[in-house]
């Protein structure tokens, strides 16, 4: 029996680790009754002293919400989603922390172990460390925002959406819901309605904001559906660039996140959107996981403008998560680049899509997609370029990599042209890892799943470039990490 | 009967039938050939609105009379043409003969709109082999919903070629199936300049290892016609290839539409799939709508899509045009060589000329 226990033992020490954010913080929380009705609306928006007309958005969106039917075109299976049987808010109780001294000793130990800096003296004095401000989304709220004054030095503003809402309603009222319109799609809708927090940021004109800005999401309670908000705008001539980080613990259930993202770039200005998303992926016969269902989207709405997501996807037992652009300013520019990695039963249905409406408008799209064990990755994307769109260009390429006879690896890209001066290019290929390579490496005394990590590395080596530095070290370990028993 | 597909089936987003749903089509009468119809000295089959037509045709032993049969299709085309199929013809090719090459052709006079639904069925024995070259064209307004299914047993090879020159008022809707057992090929072009709408589906199986097929097409487009090319190629065996070459050329408001996807199971390992898909946009006016899917689920394989959409290249007219070739001979040149390889899995000679020389002949028609 000893023997039995200890195998257990060793199994769940080394399921722990291939998912080490998997800790659950325990922590006094207040959350509002399970189910969602306009009252648990009504409630949230109470809750954040909204003004009349942002309860009034809520509480459309939550009528489109339900006269609107789950999507049911994605390629992921999954039992249905009980939207009654979840808790829609869930914060740390007590008052809101005024500063960062008065946030729960907890939740700043919590950070720390998921080694995000919300100590700024800490994060000045190391050498290495990235001078990064952080927005920290704990289940439904921001628990703390770093570096607010040097930040509001250059004018720019960074703070969490709910404060936005309060100080800076006119910007808010005007870009909220202006790229991803509540009706746009059924989470979108069910986010317009039950949106916690989220982060904000404004960056005034001809302002290249003095760092990299970030966001860490975290959910830590259970049955509990996270559903942040995220609003950036770029004015004139500013640029931005902007990292997402998820986590969660490791439970059984499944849980819900479904966030919107809405990016507007003015004329000139630039926003750099990377993610490393790395919820937990539910263990390896499939159980538990989040489902991400995400709706980003980007407005290059002035002239010259440029949107860029980087995305390295690897948590989740469910994404669906298109990044997309609309180009609508002449000249301006929409980038994707994305990586997404599939293990056990892990399910992942992402792409982008490239709305050309401005003259001479460019995109560029890469992806990257590593299926292993038991898992279907699909990428899907729409070209679009509408007859206005002349000049335009063009470039995708799709790669699909399969580890493994178990798994799924799709591409369904969608590509309409109206316009005859522009020109699209698309390329896709699917394979396996070439037997020689992995030779070539074996040979020089690597262990074959060294081999697959370094040969993955490669093969994804155009979307990590993109990362900023820090996110890039990250992401290349955890692309180890978690195909880690996907060969042998 | 069966309602029309529209456009809320993903297999239809890019091809809308309600101007086909508005007209109330008659049942087809005996009409009479006002136009030559093609004759390359080779046995001819021919329909006439839709029935078979003894008088026009030297129909060689091997084809027999159509046989109605039990179809229980989930495709709504399918579907109506099961309900509605009154005339078509059975081929049946024994083992080990080499059939050499039939045309197969549709007329269609219609005074009033007719609609039309022939179904016929191709089965090649072991390593049988047999050529096809199906015409469809006529005049008036009517709607040609032809399904073909076909069978090749091992070794066999079957060459589809086709041209479908119908009315600039004809709805052509066609669906071909094939089976292709081991080491069987199937090798089709489609060469479609006519109709109003037109769509050819194709439902290919590749069942036995080393099965092959080609589905290959061209579509050249103008005024306010649409042509939509739909392919689903199963790969259900180890070791097959399937290639597809799809051109279109539009021209004023036309819409060319390409959905094409690989299907490749678990069991089959060194699948070698290729789509490529190319379209000249050559009016302010034109659209083409894409959609290469590929669905994989065997970890040994070489699969691939490509998609290119664009003008003529303005250096290569200027280099054409520099050396003394006239700005019209030189788009000419330039488009035929756009051409040249969707045409390749066309290797009977004869079928050959017919389809370069329809592509002339539509170029001579603007």
């Amino acid at each position: 029996m000893a023997a039995v226990t200890e195998t257990l033992e060793t199994v769940d020490a080394l399921a722990a680790q291939k998912y080490k954010y998997g800790f659950e913080t325990n922590i006094a929380m207040d959350e509002f009754p399970k189910g969602l009705n306009e009252n648990i609306v009504k409630l949230i928006s109470a809750k954040k002293n909204e003004p009349e007309w942002l309860l009034a958005w809520r509480l459309k969106a939550y009528a489109l919400w339900r006269s609107m039917e789950e999507p049911d075109w994605a390629r992921i299976k999954h039992p249905p989603i009980d939207y009654e049987n979840l808790y829609y808010y869930a914060a740390p109780s007590g008052p809101e922390p005024k500063s960062l001294d008065e946030v729960d000793p907890e939740l700043i130990k919590m950070y720390d172990k998921l080694g995000i800096p919300l100590n700024e003296r800490a994060a000045l004095a190391g050498v290495d460390s990235p001078n990064v401000a952080v927005d920290a989304v704990f289940d439904s709220v921001s628990v703390a925002t770093t570096f607010r004054e040097t930040l509001s030095k250059a004018g720019v503003i960074f703070c969490p959406i709910s404060e936005a809402v309060r100080e800076h309603p006119d910007l808010v009222k005007e870009y909220l819901g202006s790229v991803v319109s509540i009706g746009d799609n059924y989470f979108s809708a069910l986010n317009s309605a039950v949106f916690s927090d989220g982060s904000f940021v404004y960056i005034p004109k001809g302002v290249r904001c003095p760092m990299e800005l970030s966001t860490y999401f975290r959910i830590n309670a259970r049955n509990t559906g996270q559903f942040e908000r995220t609003l950036i705008i770029a004015a004139e001539g500013a640029s931005v660039s902007y990292l997402e980080g998820c986590t969660a613990p490791m439970r059984d259930e499944n849980q819900l996140h479904a966030a919107v993202v809405e990016l507007v770039a003015l004329d000139d200005a630039k926003i750099k959107y990377s993610t490393v998303q790395n919820w937990y992926p539910g263990d390896a016969e499939g159980k538990g996981g989040i489902y991400n269902f995400v709706t980003k989207r980007g407005n290059c709405k002035g002239k010259n403008s440029k949107i860029s997501w980087t995305q390295v996807e690897t948590g989740s037992a469910i994404t669906w998560k298109y990044p997309s652009c609309i180009l609508k300013g002449d000249n301006s520019v929409g980038e994707f680049y994305s990586v997404a990695l599939t293990h056990n039963y892990q399910q992942a249905d992402t792409g982008t899509k490239m709305i050309h409406i401005g003259k001479n408008t460019t995109s560029t799209i890469i992806s990257k997609g590593i299926s292993a064990g038991h898992s279907n990755n699909t990428y899907r994307g729409l070209v679009k370029i509408l007859p206005g769109a002349s000049g335009a260009r063009n470039f995708t390429q799709c790669d699909s990599l399969l580890i493994g006879d178990q798994c799924g690896a799709h591409t369904v890209p969608y590509i309409e042209s109206r316009n005859m001066s522009a020109k699209v290019e698309h390329e896709a290929t699917t394979s396996k890892i070439a037997e020689d390579q992995l030779f070539y490496c074996r040979s020089r005394g690597l262990s074959e799943e060294d081999a697959v990590g370094l040969i993955v590395n490669g093969f994804c080596k155009d979307v990590l470039k993109e990362l900023p530095m820090e996110f890039a070290v990250e992401a290349q370990k955890l692309l180890a990490v978690s195909l880690e028993g996907s060969v042998g | 009967m069966t309602a029309l597909p529209t456009r809320k089936l993903e297999a239809w987003r890019y091809t809308e039938l309600k101007s086909l749903a508005a007209i109330s089509f008659a049942e087809p009468k005996p009409a009479k050939i006002s136009a030559p119809l093609p004759d390359l000295g080779l046995p001819r089959i021919v329909f006439v609105n839709g029935s078979f037509n003894a008088a026009l045709s030297n129909a060689p032993d091997f084809v027999g009379p159509f046989a109605k049969v039990l179809d229980d299709s989930a495709l709504p085309l399918v579907q109506i043409n099961a309900a509605n199929a009154q005339d078509g013809i059975t081929i049946d090719i024994p083992a080990g003969i080499d059939a050499g090459a039939i045309m197969l052709i549709s007329y269609a006079n219609a005074a009033e709109p007719i609609a039309f639904h022939p179904r016929h069925r191709i089965v090649l024995g072991t390593n049988a082999t047999l050529t096809i070259i199906e015409v469809a064209l006529g005049q008036g307004v009517y709607w040609h919903n032809p399904v073909t299914d076909i069978t090749l047993q091992e070794g066999a090879t079957l060459g589809h070629y086709r041209l479908q020159d119908e009315s600039a008022e004809a709805f052509h809707l066609a669906t071909i199936r094939a089976d292709i057992a081991e080491k069987a090929a199937y090798e089709s072009f489609s060469l479609v300049v006519g109709g109003k709408l037109s769509r050819a589906e194709f439902h290919t199986n590749l069942n036995g290892p080393n099965a092959s097929t080609h589905l290959n097409a061209a579509q050249l487009l103008r005024g306010r016609q649409h042509a939509d090319f739909t392919s689903v190629v199963g790969h259900k065996a180890p070791n097959c290839a399937s290639r597809q070459t799809v051109k279109s050329v539009l021209f004023d408001h036309a819409r060319g539409v390409f959905q094409g996807r690989i299907e490749v199971a678990q069991i089959a390992q060194k699948t070698d799939g290729y789509q490529m898909n190319q379209a000249l946009l050559l009016s302010p006016h034109a659209e083409i709508d894409i959609k290469p899917e590929l669905e994989i689920f065997a970890d040994d394989v070489k699969c691939s899509h490509g998609a290119t959409i664009g003008a003529l290249d303005p250096e290569q007219i200027f280099y054409l045009r520099s050396r003394g070739i006239p700005e019209d001979q030189a788009r000419a040149m330039l488009i035929r060589a756009f051409l040249t390889e969707a045409l390749e899995p066309v290797t009977h000679e004869a079928a050959r000329t017919f389809l370069e020389d329809a592509i002339e002949t539509w170029w001579a028609r603007k």
